[in-house]
C-alpha cells in the first residue's frame, strides 16, 4: 500500500535529479563535439568548488541572492501566483538598503545594518505589494504586471542612482562599513572570496517560509487562496488581502536578496544597463527545488556551483564559461519538460505490469 | 451472446485501502446495468479502470466478448465505450458543438468546419431525444443540459457502451425522468449502459440487472424483476436499513434568521431574490421548495455573504449581518453546507484534515498566537473521520483522493460539529448513500433538538417533506406560500412551485 506512496514522491523527486544528469550529459556532449574534454571541465569544477576555499566561498556567497530569489518565486507559487518580478524587487530592494547604508552612514552598526536590511526588505515587499494589489483590486494578471514592474524598477535604480548618489565609476559610493556585511574573518577562512554574513540571513529566510506556509494561520490561508479562491471564500477568508500578502512576502525575499549583494557582495550598486539575471535565475531555481525551501537550497547551491566552478572550467579546459549558461539552460528545459518524462515513465510502468 | 462489457477479477489499490478487491461486472448487450454500492465502495474507480484512467492491479476486461487492453481513454473510444464523469470536464467558454466536436472534429479544406458540426450535433440530439441548442455556451446552460452535452460528446465518438457516473445525483426531479426516458431511448437504439446512482427509485425506473459492492468487494449480481428495493439496500449495507425519518416533534424556539424584504441582483443586474421575507426558528427545519433557478442559491449565497444585498435586511440571532463579511457572518453562527462541494465546499488540493478547520483554523484550539497546532487539528479530523464515518485511510490525505460521497461527508461533518446556530444545508445528502442519508437526516433533527434552526434547500421532495417543520415555496425570488408538511403532498408542492397559490387560478 505503501508502495504507490512511494512512487509517487518518488517520481516527483526524480525529475530534477534525472534533469540535471541530462543536463549535464548533452553538456558533455556540446563540448565533446567542440573538441574539448568534458572529463577535464567537470572535474575542474568539482576540484574546484570542494578542494578550494576561494571557489568554495565564493559558491555559497553566489548562492545566497540566488537561494532568496529562489524562494521569493516559490513562495508565490505555493499560494497560487507567479512572480516573475523577483528580478525588479530585488533591484528595488538594493537600492533601498544602499541607499539607507549611505544616508544614514552616522548610525551604530547594530542599528545601521539591520535598518538598511530592513530598507531593502521593505522596498521589495512595495515592489511586490503593487502588482498584487492590482491583481486583488483590478483583476491585472501578475504576470504581465510584474514584467512591467521589472522595467520600472530598472530604469528608476539608474535614474535614482545618477541624480542623487553618483560617483565615478557608474556607480553609488561604497556603503560605510557599519552597514556592511563583509567579514574579513569569512574572507581569510575563504582565501579572500567575498563570503559575507549574508548567508546567514539566507539560512533564517529559508526556515522562514516553510514555517510561515506550513506551520502558521497565515500561511494555511495563503495556500488555501492558492488552491482554491472560491473555497476559501467560502470559507471565510479575504481572497483579495491574501494575494497582495503573498506578493508582499514574495517581494520581501526578492528585496532581502538586494540587500544581499549592496551590502555583501558589492558594497554599492552599479547603474545597471540591463537586469542583473538573478531573479530570473530564480524562478529557474525555484522550478528545479520543486517550490520546497530545502529543494531550493539544493538547486541554488547546483547554479551557484556551476556558476563559479565554470571560472576554474574556463582556465584549466579552456571550456568557454557561456557553457554553463547553456548547461543551466538545458537543465531547466528538462525540468519543464519533466511531466513529459512522467508521462512517458507511466506508459511504461503500464506497458510492463500487464506483461 | 457474449457480455457487451465483463470485467473479470478486478484488483486496484490506493495508498492505504484496497478499492477494488476481486470485482466481477458483466453487463448484457441492450442492457441498463446499474452498479450499486455505498460511497467509496469502489463504483468509479472500476469505471476508470474501464475507461483507460487508472491500470488494474490484477483482472482482465472483455469488450464484446473479446479480451481488451485499455490504457487509456483513447484506447477506450476506440472500443466503442464512452464515460460521463461524476464531475463534467467540458469548456465553459465554448459553445455546445465545439464542446461535442472537441478532439475530433469534421474538417473541410484541413479547417474546422463549424457548420458540419453544428448539423451533426442537430441530427444526433434530435434522434435520441436530448433537445441541446449546438449554438449555446456551455457556461450559459443548465448543470442538465451540460450532462446531455456530456452525453452527446460520447454518442459523437460513436460509443456504443455509455458508463454514467452518478448523473442523476445533480439534476432535479424534471431532469431525472427526462434523462431515463433518453436512456431507454439509447438502448432501444443498441446501446448498452451501466449506471451509477444512489437512489433505488431510479433503477427499478430503468434497469435490468444490478451488480452491487461493498468496501471494494462484489456482493451479488442480480435481476431487477427478482428482487426489491429493500433488499438491495440491506445488501449495499450489509444490514438493515431504515429509510423511514423519525423526526423529533416540533417545538419552535425564537427567530434565528429574520430576513426582510430582501432583493438579490446577479451580474446581469437581474433581480433573481425580489423581495423576499422569510423567518426560521430556533429548533426548526425550515425546507425550501422550488424549481431550480427561482432565487434558492442566491438567497443562500446573500445570508453567507457572498452575494451583495441591494435592498433589504438579514438578521442572525438578531444581530443585522446583511453584507457583512463572510468571516464576521460565520462567527455569528452559521453553519453552510454549499451544494457544489467540490468549488465551494472543500479545497481539493488540502488534506482532509485541513479540510474539517477551513473556518476555525484560526481559533483556538487549532492555533495559538498565529501558530497552527497540527496535532489537535488531527485529533479534530480523527474524531470527525470516526463520528461520520468518512472512509478515508487517514486525515492526511488530500481531499481530491476522497470518493464523492465521502467529500460531502467531510463538508457535513465540518459544518454540523460546530453546531452552529443557523445551518443551511443546501443540497446536504447529494450523492451519498442510503445509509449516509439516513446518518445525515439524523444529524439534521439531532441539531434541530438542541435549539439550532436549519434552512434545507433541497430539489428531493421527499427529503424536504420529510425532514421539515414547515415548507417554504420559492417562485421568482419570492416566497409565495408556507405550507405544513403533513397537510401537503409532492402534487400541491409542484403546483405552488409552478407559481400557482392556492385556491387561486394563477399567481
Ligand atoms: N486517486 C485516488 N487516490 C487515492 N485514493 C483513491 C483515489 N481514487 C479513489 N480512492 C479511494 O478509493 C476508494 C473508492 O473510491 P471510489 O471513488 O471508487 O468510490 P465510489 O464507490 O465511487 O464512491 P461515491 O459513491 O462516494 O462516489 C475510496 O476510499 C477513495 O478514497
Ligand atoms: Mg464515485
Amino acid at each position: 500500500m505503501n508502495q504507490l506512496l512511494k512512487k509517487i514522491s518518488w517520481m516527483t523527486l526524480l525529475i530534477p535529479v534525472i534533469s540535471v544528469i541530462l543536463g549535464l550529459l548533452c553538456g558533455a556532449i556540446i563540448m565533446w563535439a567542440t573538441g574539448y574534454d568534458p572529463l577535464l571541465a567537470y572535474s575542474s569544477i568539482v576540484q574546484s568548488i570542494f578542494l578550494q576555499p576561494y571557489y568554495a566561498g565564493e559558491t555559497i556567497r553566489a548562492m545566497i541572492p540566488l537561494v532568496l530569489s529562489g524562494l521569493a518565486v516559490a513562495f508565490a507559487f505555493r499560494t497560487g501566483l507567479f512572480n516573475i518580478g523577483v528580478e525588479g524587487q530585488l533591484m528595488a530592494g538594493w537600492f533601498a538598503s544602499v541607499a539607507c547604508a549611505i544616508g544614514f552612514d552616522s548610525l551604530p552598526k547594530f542599528i545601521l545594518l539591520p535598518l538598511s536590511i530592513l530598507a531593502g526588505a521593505v522596498a521589495g515587499g512595495l515592489w511586490g505589494l503593487i502588482p498584487g494589489f492590482l491583481k486583488a483590486r483590478f483583476k491585472v494578471h501578475e504576470v504581465i504586471s510584474t514584467i512591467m514592474m521589472n522595467y520600472i524598477s530598472l530604469y528608476t535604480t539608474s535614474y535614482l542612482i545618477k541624480t542623487f548618489l553618483f560617483t565615478q565609476g557608474e556607480r553609488t559610493p561604497t556603503i560605510p562599513p557599519a552597514a556592511s556585511l563583509a567579514s574579513n574573518f569569512l574572507a581569510n577562512l575563504t582565501q579572500g572570496s567575498r563570503l559575507h554574513w549574508g548567508f546567514i540571513v539566507a539560512i533564517l529566510a529559508v526556515i522562514a517560509m516553510w514555517f510561515i506556509l506550513w506551520r502558521t494561520t497565515m500561511g494555511f490561508e495563503l495556500r488555501s487562496v492558492g488552491f482554491s479562491q472560491d473555497a476559501s471564500q467560502y470559507a471565510g477568508m479575504n481572497v483579495s488581502r491574501n494575494i497582495i500578502l503573498s506578493m508582499t512576502i514574495s517581494g520581501i525575499f526578492a528585496g532581502l536578496a538586494g540587500a544581499m549583494e549592496g551590502l555583501g557582495t558589492y558594497q554599492y550598486m552599479m547603474i545597471n544597463a540591463t537586469f542583473t539575471g538573478i531573479g530570473f535565475n530564480g524562478i529557474a531555481v525555484a522550478l528545479l527545488g520543486l517550490n520546497t525551501p530545502i529543494g531550493v537550497v539544493l538547486s541554488g547551491a547546483l547554479f551557484a556551483g556551476l556558476q563559479t566552478g565554470g571560472l576554474t572550467m574556463q582556465s584549466v579546459a579552456g571550456v568557454p564559461i557561456e557553457l554553463i549558461q547553456i548547461i543551466i539552460a538545458l537543465i531547466i528545459f528538462f525540468v519543464g519538460s519533466g511531466y513529459v518524462v512522467q508521462w512517458a515513465w507511466g506508459r511504461f510502468m503500464g506497458r510492463r505490469h500487464k506483461a | 451472446m457474449p457480455y457487451a462489457i465483463e470485467m473479470r477479477h478486478i484488483r486496484k489499490e490506493f495508498p492505504g485501502i484496497v478499492a477494488n478487491d476481486d470485482i466481477t461486472l458483466q453487463v448484457e448487450e441492450g442492457e441498463i446495468h446499474a452498479l450499486f454500492g455505498e460511497n467509496g465502495a469502489g463504483k468509479s474507480t472500476l469505471m476508470n479502470i474501464l475507461f483507460g484512467l487508472y491500470q488494474p492491479d490484477q483482472g482482465e476486461i472483455y469488450v464484446h466478448g473479446k479480451k481488451a487492453e485499455i490504457h487509456n481513454p483513447n484506447d477506450a473510444n476506440q472500443l466503442g465505450i464512452g464515460m460521463v464523469h461524476q464531475h463534467f470536464m467540458l469548456v465553459e467558454n465554448f459553445t455546445v458543438a465545439e464542446n461535442i466536436v472537441l478532439g475530433k472534429e469534421p474538417k473541410r479544406f484541413g479547417r474546422l468546419d463549424m457548420k458540419e458540426a453544428v448539423r451533426i450535433v442537430r441530427e444526433l440530439s434530435e434522434r435520441y431525444g436530448l433537445k441541446v441548442d449546438p449554438l449555446k455556451k456551455v457556461e450559459d446552460i443548465t448543470v442538465g443540459m451540460q450532462q446531455r452535452v456530456e452525453i452527446l460528446k460520447t454518442l459523437y465518438r460513436g460509443s456504443d457502451i455509455l458508463i454514467l457516473d452518478e448523473p442523476t445525483a445533480v439534476l432535479t426531479p424534471l431532469e431525472i425522468q427526462e434523462l431515463i426516458e433518453i436512456m431507454k431511448k439509447l438502448v432501444q437504439e443498441g446501446k448498452s449502459i451501466i449506471l451509477i446512482t444512489h437512489k433505488l427509485k431510479e433503477i427499478f425506473e430503468s434497469c435490468s440487472s444490478c451488480t452491487v459492492i461493498r468496501r471494494g468487494k462484489m456482493i451479488d449480481r442480480v435481476k431487477i424483476d427478482e428482487t426489491s428495493p429493500e433488499e438491495l439496500a440491506n445488501m449495499m449495507v450489509g444490514r438493515k436499513v431504515n429509510t423511514q425519518i423519525n423526526n423529533a416533534p416540533y417545538e419552535p424556539k425564537e427567530a434565528v434568521l429574520e430576513i426582510k424584504d430582501l432583493v438579490v441582483q446577479d451580474a446581469r443586474k437581474v433581480h433573481t431574490v425580489n423581495g423576499l421575507n422569510l423567518t426560521v426558528h430556533g429548533g426548526e427545519i425550515l425546507g425550501i421548495a422550488g424549481v431550480d433557478g427561482n432565487g434558492q442559491q442566491e438567497l443562500v449565497q446573500a445570508i453567507a455573504g457572498l452575494a451583495k444585498v441591494t435592498q433589504g435586511s438579514i438578521a442572525l440571532d438578531g444581530k443585522d449581518i446583511t453584507n457583512r463579511h463572510t468571516r464576521k457572518i460565520i462567527e455569528a453562527g452559521l453553519g453552510y453546507i454549499p451544494e457544489d462541494r467540490q468549488k465551494h465546499g472543500l479545497v481539493m488540493n488540502f488534506t482532509v484534515g485541513e479540510n474539517t478547520v477551513l473556518q476555525t483554523y484560526y481559533q483556538r484550539p487549532f492555533s495559538n498566537l498565529g501558530v497552527l497546532n497540527h496535532s489537535v487539528i488531527s485529533k479534530k479530523a480523527k474524531q470527525l473521520i470516526q463520528e461520520f464515518d468518512v472512509r478515508t485511510p487517514s486525515e492526511k490525505v488530500l481531499a481530491r483522493s476522497l470518493s464523492g460521497g465521502n467529500q460531502q461527508k467531510v463538508i457535513v461533518a465540518r459544518e454540523v460539529d460546530r453546531s452552529p446556530k443557523l445551518l443551511i444545508a443546501a443540497q446536504p445528502t447529494r450523492g451519498l448513500d442510503i445509509g449516509a442519508i439516513e446518518f445525515i437526516h439524523g444529524k439534521l433533527i439531532e441539531e434541530k433538538k438542541k435549539g439550532r434552526a436549519v434552512l434545507l434547500v433541497s430539489f428531493e421532495l421527499d427529503e424536504i417533506l420529510h425532514l421539515s417543520d414547515r415548507i417554504a415555496v420559492i417562485y421568482e425570488g419570492k416566497i409565495i406560500d408556507i405550507v405544513n408538511p403533513k397537510e401537503t403532498d409532492e402534487r400541491e408542492l409542484g403546483l405552488l412551485m409552478a407559481g400557482r397559490k392556492k385556491g387561486a387560478e394563477q399567481a
